[in-house]
């Protein structure tokens, strides 16, 4: 029973972990005013880029790294068309999530020789070493470094949010731009950085799948972690903390259907997959109408408009 | 105006635009990576309609699509995003071939019902998502989300169940012969059949060698539909009133709740027949395991969003799309170029389309340039330049 309780925390901080910098690319991203669905898109890119620059230099750090530049430079894409181009925010983000698999797919088929997933990469190490903890009843809590990293940039992100003026900056822009305008509040800098943070974020969010928990890029590797991690975002209120937990109540319901799928449980398998979904609605629905989006979120500014 | 600039700043602009950057983005990645663009580009147009064959598959291929992007432009239209048509899509698929294999009646009876239990299935996901936007206020994109995935479990928990399980396989049970929408159906197969479409070699191609069905021209119908409803009635003028002004629309007694239900109630219906039509229309006619989405749904919202959310454009979108993802497969083929070029190009095309101010951009280059060129005709003539106006 107790091994099995620490199994579970084992399990649902391994795979709250992608969910969390996803998220939380979606909280700042959207703080700022720029709703963006590319997330998923960005993952991918992150998880493709990791996997290939850690296989190459040996060093998975290199690949965490590459990764988080990598989404980078996507979630630029997505910052011309919606800050510059005041393009419509949602069409851009599909666009993305469309661009990005296929960009992740055509450069690892080119990088190995049309392979769909790279061959194993190194991984980031765990917080305790490969062996710590080995043999106790806690070998299930030596977690990746990833899971750590993530709580951290919870914490920086609500400290920048809430505590600096940069922070206030960026959701006085997300609130009413027209009015940080006034106050010499540059909306477009302030956008751009959000939006390419979001996309770092995003990109760390792919690479703690396939350097952390797996060790190589697959084509489903990340299969809609990015779209939960905008359902945690709107069900976290837009705070880092609040997409943190439904992050872990996420990584919880998986970790259920995993455990309970190796039981005795009659339920058939794929029913029990539909848990962590199910869970999600049934959780909105007792959260009603309680979160509220930042007011300008998805609303181009065009200085000058009323 | 000259007629470049008349075009610029017509309605079709933008999406020429971004298919003419689309391709121009895939050439520079293709011959970054060493491959010939010109080479593959046509791999891809004769993938798509160097044959008859080839282009009997490319309508095949636009009729799901050409669905599911009616459903989604119909959505938007209303001020919904339909994010779920992929698993309205899915649902249609599973619920469909569950009537198909559990019912045998005539044909002109078992058609209409697979077809019906198709809609039904979506049209209830979407309601679902509708119902919780109106009366719950959560967003309809989260629990689209949850539901494709909802759909897409439930999909293949029917695949694996005992009743629908067909043994030693990944799939379900077939439906029944009678719930077939191939053109010339079981007649093209009967020794009649064969011995006509011998005589017409190009017909034989088309219709015996592909599973040439009614669902692109069903398809075609629904958009025409759609289109007259959103633009003529009063039903039309009151979900578009809800999606452009939710108040205003409650001021002048349209409820809104309703409308909101309503609305993804179509569309999900719309979705869900494109996963029946699929089912009756091409083999193996029945759903199988899923590995990963279809992504039906989400070719749904490029074909949408090329079209500018019009239902008319999305059927020259869906064809669009279609040919470039079905000849994209023989771009891999021949040119040995990774397929995924293709998902490049659609991105690209979607993402050029969500930027409104490129084509009136081009025009005001393309007028500027005129005027320019038209100054310097004037002054070669020994006439003065007119005062620019300000």
């Amino acid at each position: 029973m107790f091994a099995n309780l620490i199994l579970l925390i084992g399990i649902t901080l391994m795979y709250s972990t992608p969910l969390i910098f996803g998220a939380l690319g979606g909280v700042i991203s959207e703080r700022s005013g720029v709703t963006n669905i590319g997330i998923e898109g960005m993952m991918v890119i992150g998880a493709v880029a990791a996997a290939t620059a850690s296989y190459f230099t040996g060093n998975p750090w290199i690949g965490f790294l590459a990764a988080g530049a990598c989404g980078a430079l996507v979630a630029l894409l997505h910052a011309v068309a919606s800050v510059s181009f005041a393009a419509d925010q949602t069409i851009s983000g599909v666009a993305i999530n469309m661009l990005a698999p296929g960009l992740a797919l055509f450069a690892c088929r080119r990088f190995f020789d049309g392979a769909a997933m790279t061959p194993i990469a190194p991984k980031l190490p765990k917080i305790l070493g490969e062996s710590g903890l080995a043999g106790t009843a806690f070998a299930n809590l030596n977690v990746n470094v990833t899971t750590v990293l993530a709580l951290v940039f919870t914490v920086i992100m609500w400290f920048v949010l809430y505590k600096t003026k940069w922070g206030l900056r960026v959701r006085a822009v997300g609130e009413h731009p027209a009015a940080a305008d006034t106050l010499g509040i540059d909306v477009y800098k302030v956008r751009y950085c959000c939006v390419i943070l979001s996309g770092m974020l995003a990109g760390f969010g792919g690479a703690s799948m396939t350097i952390a928990i797996i060790a190589q890029f697959t084509q489903t590797a990340i299969s809609g972690h990015g779209f939960i991690a905008m359902a945690a975002v709107i069900f976290g209120k837009w705070t880092p903390f609040g997409a943190y937990g439904a992050c872990l109540l996420f990584g919880f319901t998986q970790a259920l259907v995993i455990m309970l799928g190796g039981g005795d449980f009659v339920v058939p398998s794929q029913i029990l997959s539909m848990l962590p979904y199910a869970m999600t609605i049934i959780v909105l629905i007792l959260f009603v109408g309680r979160s509220v989006a930042p007011k300008a979120d998805g609303v181009p500014y065009v200085k000058g408009s009323r | 105006m000259s007629k470049l600039e008349k075009f610029l700043r017509g309605r079709f602009a933008a999406a020429v635009v971004a298919v003419l950057v689309g391709f121009a983005i895939s050439a520079i990645v293709l011959a970054a990576a060493g491959y010939n663009p010109i080479g593959s580009f046509a791999a891809l147009f004769n993938g798509a309609f160097g044959r008859p064959k080839y282009i009997a598959n490319v309508i095949i291929k636009a009729t799901p699509i050409l669905l599911t992007g009616v459903s989604v432009a119909f959505a938007f239209k209303t001020g919904l995003f339909n994010i779920g048509a992929e698993g309205q899509y899915i649902l249609g698929t599973t619920l469909a071939t569950i009537v198909g294999v559990k019912l045998n009646l005539p044909m002109p009876l078992q058609v209409p019902i697979v077809l019906a239990s198709g809609i039904i299935g979506g049209a209830a996901l979407g309601a679902f998502v509708g119902w919780l936007k109106a009366h719950f206020g959560i967003h309809e994109v989260i629990t689209s989300i949850m539901c494709n995935w909802i759909a897409f479990y439930l999909c293949n928990f029917v695949v694996m169940s005992d009743a629908f399980h067909k043994p030693n396989s990944t799939s379900a049970l077939q439906v029944n012969g009678s719930s077939y929408t191939m053109i010339l159906g079981n007649w093209k197969k009967s020794p009649d059949g064969k011995a006509f479409l011998k005589g017409i070699p190009w017909l034989r191609e088309i219709v015996a060698k592909t599973d040439l069905n009614y669902g692109f021209i069903i398809a075609v119908i629904v958009a025409i539909l759609i289109s007259v409803v959103l633009t003529r009635t009063k039903l039309g003028y009151e979900l578009r009133a809800v999606g452009f002004n939710r108040d205003a629309a409650r001021f002048s007694g349209i409820s809104v709740e309703r409308n909101i239900v309503l609305s993804m109630l179509i569309a999900g219906a719309i979705s869900g027949l494109a996963g029946a039509l699929t089912i009756t229309g091409i083999s193996p006619h029945t759903i199988t395991l899923l590995a990963a989405m279809e992504s039906y749904g989400f070719n749904g919202m490029s074909v949408a969003f090329i079209a500018a959310c019009s239902p008319l454009g999305c059927i020259p979108a869906s064809i669009l799309f279609a040919s470039l993802i079905y000849g994209g497969m023989s771009v891999q083929q021949v040119m040995g170029a990774p397929s995924d070029i293709i998902n490049i190009m659609i991105g690209t095309i979607v993402f050029f389309t969500a930027l409104p101010g490129v084509t009136p951009m081009l025009a005001d280059m393309v007028a500027k340039k005129r005027k320019e060129q038209e100054s310097i005709k004037v002054s070669k003539d020994g006439t003065p330049l007119p005062e620019k106006e300000v």
